[in-house]
């Protein structure tokens, strides 16, 4: 059901056309700069720091939250894209399980995502956080799991989406909502009830939550993490778990 | 031997039957040909083959596994070239033959050395590393066809294989694919409106509204659209005219200067008519139906209706035409 070697190889041509696309990698560091350095400085002259934390390096973890978030939408929905130029005949007629060409798009969504988490780490210097070795591979763990559970979120959608067309639909009705209702530039538990509940039903709340464990510290709400990082570990990775179980589902069909 | 059988196959989408009931059988080694015009049934037909649809009912085997219910095996046994290109235009030649030998579970090394003989096949050895982005169209179809090859498919699927390549690559590719057959035992089953490229088939199923309406050899379907056409130029045409009437029961016309008739296997009766006429003959030529004149006489409407036809055909049909209204 399973078979490594195309599950390999589908990997290794999302990897090829990562690296070989500059404009895609500039992209990865062109939009954290924008958000830290220019919304963070903005932002953050209104609100006083607070547990020894700036809000610059508040939104950080919600700054490699977002990247996450973008990079996993952009690879899955790569699947809508495979199937306009037509390679994803190629897949569909090869001896594979659709198993494997879900797992095979999984693990590059999700490898890539990380990869790219990991290129933000690099402002970390500039933002004053100090960062452990134990830290570091903290955060890779903790994107591992964020970007597995997006990314199959994406795939579940681009399982259902027939055109390109509809791709800005998806950017505007879901994936800007769930940056925005993520506690990535501002505390959940100060928001109003309204879009506290639409943040409760957000896995990138948690997953931002708990790289605010790791990145912030001794930090304390509002600015530090707002859930105890077990129920944000648990929470993704049961979300995680049901989406691609949907993705895998709605992928079988018979095209 | 069979190497492909369908049985009373049959695909409905909603109200609409696209197939309707269909069996025949390909043989091994043959290159079979379904012609037909655009929405005929050809397309769906192929899906089902490799195991892209699943029949309403009926169904078809190829080397002896169910579509339906062996469908890896079918996979593996089969190679195809879709209408529209299937290749990662981002990546190298190498890269997207390295992808489908992958996918087919060759190891690394088998892998390395068909890549290199099918790029010899097609001759492009020397873009290995080139991006498919930069290929001409005629390149692109050649990678396509070379990818089909590499697992070494018993069935080459092809569909409209050649549609928009110059003639010299399409000869090329038709060269090619006919080394193949003979040097693998390689069956090949294809479709196309283009009639011409018909003409290459051991034989040709004519499919229209979801039904087979005839299949046999290229040769034996002209036969059914009656007499080929000889145009005859001699130093006396209107006596000629009187003794071809008196000797054959023809009745020949007089046409550009010289004179028409309409006889079944036009070549065999040529000598003869030589032989009969007693004044010089001047010029002789024969003119073969095509599959074109088998379909509109099966279905009424000729098979290009739907498609922008080359300017030659266009000709040859405007004047058809125009003669059928003549009469």
């Amino acid at each position: 059901m399973i078979q490594l070697r195309p599950i390999y190889v589908i990997c290794m041509r999302e990897f090829i056309k990562f690296f070989r696309e500059k404009s895609r990698l500039l992209g990865t560091l062109a939009r954290p700069v924008l958000w830290l350095f220019v919304v963070g400085n903005g932002m953050g002259s209104l609100i006083r720091p607070r547990a020894g934390f700036s809000y610059l390096q508040f939104i950080f973890p919600g700054m490699i939250g977002m990247t996450i978030l973008f990079s996993s939408i952009f690879s899955s929905i790569s699947i809508v894209w495979d199937r306009e130029f037509g390679f994803m005949k190629e897949m569909l007629v090869a001896p594979i399980s659709r198993l494997s060409i879900v797992i095979g798009k999984t693990l590059s969504g999700t490898l890539i995502s990380v990869a790219q988490a990991v290129i933000i780490l690099v402002f970390i210097p500039v933002l004053g956080i100090h960062l452990t070795i134990m830290q570091f591979f903290e955060v890779v763990a903790v994107s591992v799991l964020v970007s597995f559970c997006i990314t199959s979120l994406g795939i579940l959608i681009a399982a259902r989406l027939t055109s390109f067309d509809g791709f800005n639909i998806i950017m505007n009705f879901l994936v800007m909502p769930m940056l925005f209702l993520s506690g990535a530039m501002y505390p959940v538990t100060s928001m109003p009830p309204a879009l506290r509940h639409l943040t409760l039903i957000n896995p990138l709340t948690y997953g931002i939550d708990a790289l605010k464990h790791i990145l912030l510290r001794n930090g304390t709400p509002p600015l530090g993490p707002e859930f105890p990082l077990l129920l944000d570990l648990f929470i993704v990775a049961v979300i995680s778990v049901v989406m691609l179980t949907f993705a895998a589902l709605s992928f079988r069909k018979k095209e | 031997m069979s190497i492909i059988t369908v049985n009373n196959l049959t695909k409905k989408f909603k109200s609409l039957t696209a197939v309707d009931g269909i069996s025949f059988a390909v043989n091994k080694g043959e290159v079979f040909g379904f012609l037909g015009p655009n929405g005929a049934g050809k397309t769906t037909t192929i899906s089902i083959l490799c195991t892209l649809l699943s029949p309403s009912s009926g169904g078809a085997e190829i080397a002896g596994f169910d579509c339906a219910k062996n469908p890896d095996q079918v996979r593996t046994s089969i190679g195809l070239i879709f209408q529209d290109t299937t290749l990662d235009v981002g990546l190298t030649a190498y890269e997207n033959l390295k992808f489908h030998a992958y996918l087919y579970n060759l190891d690394r090394r088998l892998a390395e050395k068909r890549i290199d003989e099918m790029l010899a096949v097609v001759e492009l050895q020397t873009r290995k590393h080139d991006l498919v982005k930069n290929f001409s169209g005629g390149m692109k179809r050649r990678l396509e066809i070379a990818r089909g090859l590499l697992h070494y498919p018993r069935v080459l699927f092809l569909d409209e294989p050649t549609i928009g390549l110059d003639p010299q690559t399409r000869n090329t590719i038709w060269d090619f694919i006919n080394t193949l057959r003979n040097k693998e035992k390689i069956s090949v089953f294809m479709t196309t409106h283009y009639l011409e490229e018909a003409e290459n088939c051991g034989r040709i199923a004519i499919i229209d509204h979801g039904r087979i309406i005839a299949l046999d050899t290229p040769a034996k379907l002209k036969q059914m659209v009656h007499g080929d056409v000889i145009h005859v130029i001699t130093a006396d045409n209107q006596r000629a005219i009187a003794e071809i009437q008196k000797t054959f029961g023809l009745a020949a016309r007089e046409e550009n200067g010289g004179l028409v008739l309409e006889t079944e296997k036009g070549d065999e009766f040529i000598p003869r008519l030589l032989h009969s006429l007693t004044m010089q003959t001047l010029s002789v030529s024969l003119k073969k139906p095509t599959l074109n004149d088998v379909f509109l006489k099966l279905t009424g409407r000729t098979i290009r209706d739907d498609v922008v036809a080359d300017s030659k055909e266009v000709t040859r049909e405007f004047v058809r035409s125009h003669r059928r209204a003549q009469r």
